[in-house]
This record gives structure tokens, sequence and C-alpha cells, in this order.
């Protein structure tokens, strides 16, 4: 952890903010890609079956 | 041509058109200014040039869901769209008559609000001045809003979403104009860059909104 | 290889992000961190912003993105309205939450630096003040998405928007600058030397921003994707429906 003095919650707030942000975008596009990609299957799924 | 803004002027005037309801919103809200901020009039003076200008952008906004909103349900979008007036015609034209019915009441009633916010008197020229040169471009602009949201059930809160960010130039620089004709200062650059910006906007959006009014026509 | 318009075709696009998703995103991942573990670990304070020097990690990198990702939208609009790729369309559709994502870390990254740097965490400072009109223009392009039913007709009307977007946002650019003018330094990184900011910082600040870049492409071709996916099980269904 390097020393950032008195501006530490400064620093160290910015950088868990724009990280949860990042994360969030993240997560949330790859839960809507696998959600996307199961519904197509399952479509075509029925549409072969 | 003539025969469209006539018929919309006056469908416009008719009750439920909404001709006196932009003026009554202008009304209130500048009622309202003092309750919030209080009732010195040094205060008021410094900031009525641009509630005023606040008011008649917001009052202006409230009717442009009229634009193509009555025209869309009963049909005649269509028949204006098959007719041999180009769509950009139409576009203009509706532009034009939201702006008679809308724009310039507001243009003249807002001095006579300047005296209740204590607007100081070299300012009441440059507010008629910048309202009447900038509210043409907030009807042009309000059209194209309207024309993106024409089909939409819940296209109101929509369109003032879309409508405001494009009116964020034309408010800097019209109230700028207000403001430093009130405080006496020089105003010709803010009332070149509002006039460039209601030519531009009359010049070229329609083509926009025409583009986006057959699309939704489609 | 053809022409980049074969791109276009989503079967071919599919397939090719197929290959390309997996390495952009491991790369992506790989330049982020080493970006901001760098920035943030292993670079000297400021002989006057003390520490709060680290926020300019994230804070360029977001800042450049947001502006850049409407100005790749502003692209892939026109390319839908000239030749009608929908893949274009969808990739401007997919591009805009990521854009109003990173504009929101430059503006709240800017407001807490700005409250020890400049004693406030909100100034009306031309770039502050353009920033947050460029939210409000992100806001309404997506809210247009959303309210759309038909497909094509979004992608026009969003076209349309972002291109007429894009001019009230640059006019606005210059109202908001001739409005106030503002606490903001200059340009952190230009060719003109004399205002940039110093190597040690700029190195990592480099690479961060190509980690950005990188985390950009990976999410657009991720998020393409799902968008195609999403168009061709509503046309599968709608088949269905018809028998």
């Amino acid at each position: 952890m390097p020393d950032l003095g008195k501006y530490a919650d400064t620093v160290l707030s910015s950088y868990i903010v724009s990280i949860i942000l990042l994360v969030l975008l993240v997560l949330v596009s790859l839960l809507a890609a696998r959600k996307a990609r199961a519904e197509l299957e399952q479509v075509e799924e029925r549409r072969r079956g | 041509m003539i025969a469209l803004l006539v018929r919309d002027m006056r469908l416009a005037m008719r009750a439920g058109g909404g001709f006196g309801l932009g003026l009554a919103f202008f009304l209130i809200v500048t009622v309202l200014v003092p309750f919030g901020v209080g009732p010195e009039s040094g205060l008021l003076a410094k900031i009525a040039p641009g509630i005023l200008w606040l008011g008649a952008l917001l009052a202006c906004l409230l009717s442009l869901d009229r634009i193509f909103a009555l025209d869309w349900e009963d049909g005649s979008l269509d028949l204006l769209a098959t007719s041999p007036l180009p769509m950009e015609g139409v576009v203009s034209v509706k532009a034009l008559a939201h702006w008679l019915t809308t724009g310039l009441p507001l243009c003249l009633a807002a001095p006579l609000f300047g005296l209740l916010l204590s607007l100081p008197e070299a300012g009441y020229l440059w507010l008629i001045l910048s309202l009447v040169i900038g509210t043409p471009a907030l009807s042009v602009i309000g059209t194209f809003g309207a024309a993106l949201t024409v089909g939409l059930k819940r296209g109101g809160l929509l369109l003032s979403l879309l409508v405001l960010p494009l009116y964020v130039p034309t408010l800097i620089f019209g109230a700028e104009v207000a403001r430093r004709g009130a405080e006496g200062l020089d105003t010709m650059t803010p009332l070149l860059m509002l006039g460039g910006i209601t030519c531009g906007t009359i010049a070229l959006l329609p083509f926009a909104s025409a583009l986006v009014l057959r699309v939704n026509l489609r | 290889m053809g022409s980049i318009w074969e791109y276009a075709n989503p079967v071919k696009f599919i397939r090719t992000s197929e290959i390309v998703l997996p390495w952009v995103s491991i790369l992506a991942t790989v330049t982020l961190i080493a970006g901001l573990v760098w920035g943030f670990f292993f670079t000297p304070d400021d002989y006057r912003q003390g520490s709060t020097v680290k926020i300019i990690y994230l804070h360029v990198p977001s800042a450049l993105m947001a502006i850049n990702v409407w100005f790749m939208m502003l692209v892939t609009s026109l390319i839908w309205l000239i030749r009608r790729h929908h893949v274009s369309a969808l990739a401007a559709k997919a591009a805009a939450p990521v854009g109003i994502i990173m504009t929101v870390i430059a503006l709240v990254t800017g407001a807490i630096w700005g409250q020890p740097m400049w004693g406030t965490w909100w100034a009306w400072d031309p770039r502050l003040t353009s920033f947050l009109i460029l939210f409000l223009f992100y806001l309404g392009y997506i809210a247009l998405w959303e309210a759309i039913d038909n497909p094509d007709t979004a992608a026009d009307l969003t076209s349309v928007l972002c291109i007429v977007g894009s001019v009230f946002a640059m006019l606005s650019r210059y109202a908001v600058n001739f409005w106030n003018q503002g606490l903001h330094q200059g340009a952190s990184l230009s060719l003109d030397k004399e205002e940039n900011v110093a190597d040690v910082f700029s190195t990592p600040l480099y690479v961060c921003i190509a980690g950005f870049v990188l985390l950009f492409i990976a999410l657009v071709f991720l998020r393409t994707r799902t968008e195609i996916h999403r168009r061709r099980t509503k046309a599968l269904l709608a088949r269905e429906r018809l028998g």
C-alpha cells in the first residue's frame, strides 16, 4: 500500500467508485449476453424439435 | 401552405389547443419564483432575465407534444405526407404555427412579467429582443423533438428529456443577452451567436424533422 | 481479407467476434489492471496535488472515452443511415450504456478530486458543464432506444438524434465556454508539450487509456452480440407465431 498521505480518502474513494461502476457494467453486459444467448438457443431448439 | 398555417393556428386557438396554457404557465412560474427565493428586489432583479428566459423555455416545452399529436390521431398527418407539399415544408409550417401561438405571446408577455420580478429598466428592450430572436429556435428544435416522439404513447416525458439538452445553447446565449442588457453591458457577441443558432436551426433542422417524421409514418 | 463491409453481415460478425472477443477481453483486463496498479502503487506524488494526482489514471481515460464513444456512435449512426447495415445500428445501441458509465466515472472522479483541490465538489466550469450536458444527451439517446418497439424505426430515429445531438453538443461546448471561464486545467495530453503532465505520470496514463479503449472494444463486441441474439430470437418467435 503506498502512502497516500492526507488525501487517502479522496484517492481510495474515487478508485473504489470507478472500479465498482466498471465491474457492474461488465457484469450486467455478461449476464445480458448469457441470457440472450440461452433464449436464442432455446427458441432454435424448439424450432428444430 | 398558408391554408395549413391558418388551420393549425385555428386548432391551437380553440379550446383545448393550449393557446392560453403556455402563457398561464409562464405567469405561474414567474409568480412562484419570489416564493422560492424570497421577495428581496435586488436579488430578483439580478436573476430576473434568467428566470424569464427559463420560464419562456418551459412554457414553450409544455405545448410541444401538441404540434403533431392531433394530426397523428385523426390521420391527417398521413394525408399531409401524401400531399404535394414536401414534408420539410409541412414541418416548417408546423414550427411557425407553434411559434406564432406560443413563442410570440411569450415575447409580448415577458416584459409584463419582468415588472413582477423588478427587472432593471435597461433590460426590457434586450429581453424582448433576445426572446424574439431566440424563441423561433425553440419552436424549430421542439418540432424536431415532437417529430421524434410522435407515435409514442408516453411521449411527453421523453420529449422533454430529448429536447431540453438541445435547448442548452439557445438558453445560454438568450439569457446572456438579457442579463448583459439588464446590467448595461455589451450584448453584441451573444446576440450574434443567438441569431446564428436561430438561423442555423431554421435552415437545417426541418430536414432532420421531416426525415424523422417520414420514418415514423412508414 | 475482403472489404470491411463484410463484417456488417450479422452472421459473419458473430463468427468473427466469437474468435476475437476472448482475446480482446483478456488483453483489456491485463492492460487495465497493469495500468491502474502501476498508477496506483508505483507513481510518485505530485508536489502540488499530493497523492490525488493518482486519480488522473481514472479521470482522463474515462473522460476521453466518454467523448470518443459518442463519436463512435455518430460514425455508426451515419453508416446505418447511409448503408443500412444492421450491425452498425446495433453497435451504436450497444455502445451508449458504456459511454454513459464513462461519463459518470469522469464526473464522479472529477468531483471527488475537486473537493480537496478546488474546495468544492462541483463548479459550473465549462468542461464540467459540458460533461453534464453530454450525460443528458446519452440519457435521451438511451431512453429513445428503449421507448420504440420497432427495431428499424428505433435505429433510424436514434441515428438522427445522435447526429443532431452531436451538432448541439458542439454548440453547447462553445456556448458554455463563452458563458463561464473555467477552473479546469488545460489538456493533460497534447502534442504541445508546455502544459502536459510529466513523463513519470504520462506513461502509466497511456497504459490506462489503452486499457479503457480495449475494455470498450470488448464490451461493444459483447453487447452487440447480445443485441444480435435478441433480434434473432425476436424474429424466430414472430415466425413461430405466424405458424
